[in-house]
């Protein structure tokens, strides 16, 4: 699936994680911002990966700030963005969910 | 059924469906129910975002044995068949329906739940529905409502949508709400099923929040939406059976266990029959004081 547009999804309020979608050529580039980096950076990083590629997402920029968000979070706020950024809110990909 | 009328239903608390530090700590604060909001706490642009941040909370975090409910968009929103698709297949224990003015809308919305628990492979039947009354029409044809459905939890009354539909606006005394109020109990019990009242919001007023508590829990009303967490309590408090409803209840009940060693098909209790409204009575009081941790599993008093 190609990322048709930029996209955001998620807030820089305590336990939320803003992530911010744009297209990429070489693979998924995630740039994290976490005051947990040392500790969960590479966990954080994994799961934004793994939930993209499970919506057929090969190329992206991915930029997050992360404010202590929980994995389900991070999951949830992942498929909000990508579903802005493929212009597909309206059709959930229930599968990933 | 029988258990879904018997469960006790005394605080409903309101969580804004896009906030993730309310959503993930809903379960802290000891609600009966929780109800994640994808309606009015969430602005239309984030629509899409609740509904998926909510549905994935729901995977992962334990809300300590609460209710579960959602409240969806309107019918009339296109938002409304998503939100019900995404609860569903999450496993939510209710959907509540905003702005419910006939019976038929509960029943376009349990179609729309059963279609979405075959297609997600969830048991059918599974979901129960509960409805916001908000209008004169929704108060009118409440006793309809109440009984579209066999997956019929509860109805709620919505006072600031109810109020402005009258041409008016909520006074302390609360006499503009008195026989909507007096209508949804009817209906609730007459259906056998929960009565809700309405949120309470000015924080800072809190002789008036247990002036109106105790109100309706005088009218009979099962419980009250909250949409503070600080609430909880209060409203608990004024549930809260007295010792002496408790002793009494407590004397009910073993004459209960005496009748039946006896096998004897009649209850008494000092020389006197106790007859089934006492006896329900009792098991309810029994059931407030467990909740309220003033007795322990088997009805023992619990030392402070």
């Amino acid at each position: 699936m190609e990322i048709k547009q930029t996209a955001l999804a998620g807030t820089l309020e305590s336990s939320d994680i803003q992530i911010m979608l744009s297209k990429g050529t070489d693979g998924i580039k995630v740039t994290l911002d976490s005051a947990v980096e040392k500790q969960f950076g590479d966990q954080i990083r994994d799961l934004i990966t793994k939930t993209l590629q499970a919506l057929d997402i090969t190329a992206a920029n991915v930029k997050a700030v992360d404010k202590g968000a929980l994995d389900c979070v991070i999951k949830a706020r992942t498929i909000a963005a990508a579903q802005r950024a493929l212009g597909t809110t309206d059709q959930p990909a229930w599968e990933v969910f | 059924m029988a258990e879904n009328s018997e469960r006790l239903r005394r605080t409903m608390m309101f969580v804004p469906g896009n906030n993730p530090a309310m959503v993930k700590d809903a379960g802290i604060y000891g609600a009966d129910s929780i109800m994640f909001d994808l309606e009015d706490a969430v602005s239309l642009a984030e629509k899409d975002a609740a509904r998926v941040l909510v549905y994935e909370a729901l995977q992962t975090q334990d809300y300590e044995g609460a209710e579960l409910v959602v409240r969806v968009n309107g019918i009339d929103t296109p938002f409304y068949h998503n939100d019900v698709r995404a609860m569903v297949k999450a496993g939510i224990d209710v959907i509540r329906l905003p702005k419910v003015e006939s019976a038929q809308m509960i029943k376009d919305l349990v179609k729309d739940v059963a279609a979405a628990e075959k297609e997600f492979g969830r048991e059918a039947g599974s979901t129960h529905v509960m409805a916001a009354i908000e209008s004169a029409k929704g108060v009118l044809n409440v006793p309809e409502i109440a009984a579209a459905s066999d997956r019929m939890i509860g109805v709620a009354l919505s006072a600031e949508d109810y109020t402005t539909d009258m041409k008016t606006h909520r006074y302390p005394d609360g006499a503009e709400l008195e026989f909507a109020r007096n209508m949804v109990l009817h209906a609730a019990r007459a259906a056998g099923i929960a009565a809700f009242d309405t949120v309470f919001t000015n924080m800072d007023d809190t002789e008036g929040f247990y002036r109106e508590t105790r109100y309706i829990h005088q009218l009979g009303f099962d419980g009250k939406s909250l949409v503070n967490p600080r609430q909880i309590k209060m409203v608990n408090s004024v549930y809260e059976p007295t010792a002496k409803e408790i002793a009494n209840a407590r004397n009910v009940i073993n004459a209960i266990a005496e009748a039946k060693l006896k096998g004897s098909g009649v209850i008494s209790m000092n020389g006197q029959m106790v007859d089934r409204p006492v006896v329900l009575r009792a098991q309810r009081v029994m059931r407030l004081a467990k909740a309220s941790h003033l007795v322990d599993e088997e009805g023992n008093d619990i030392e402070e």
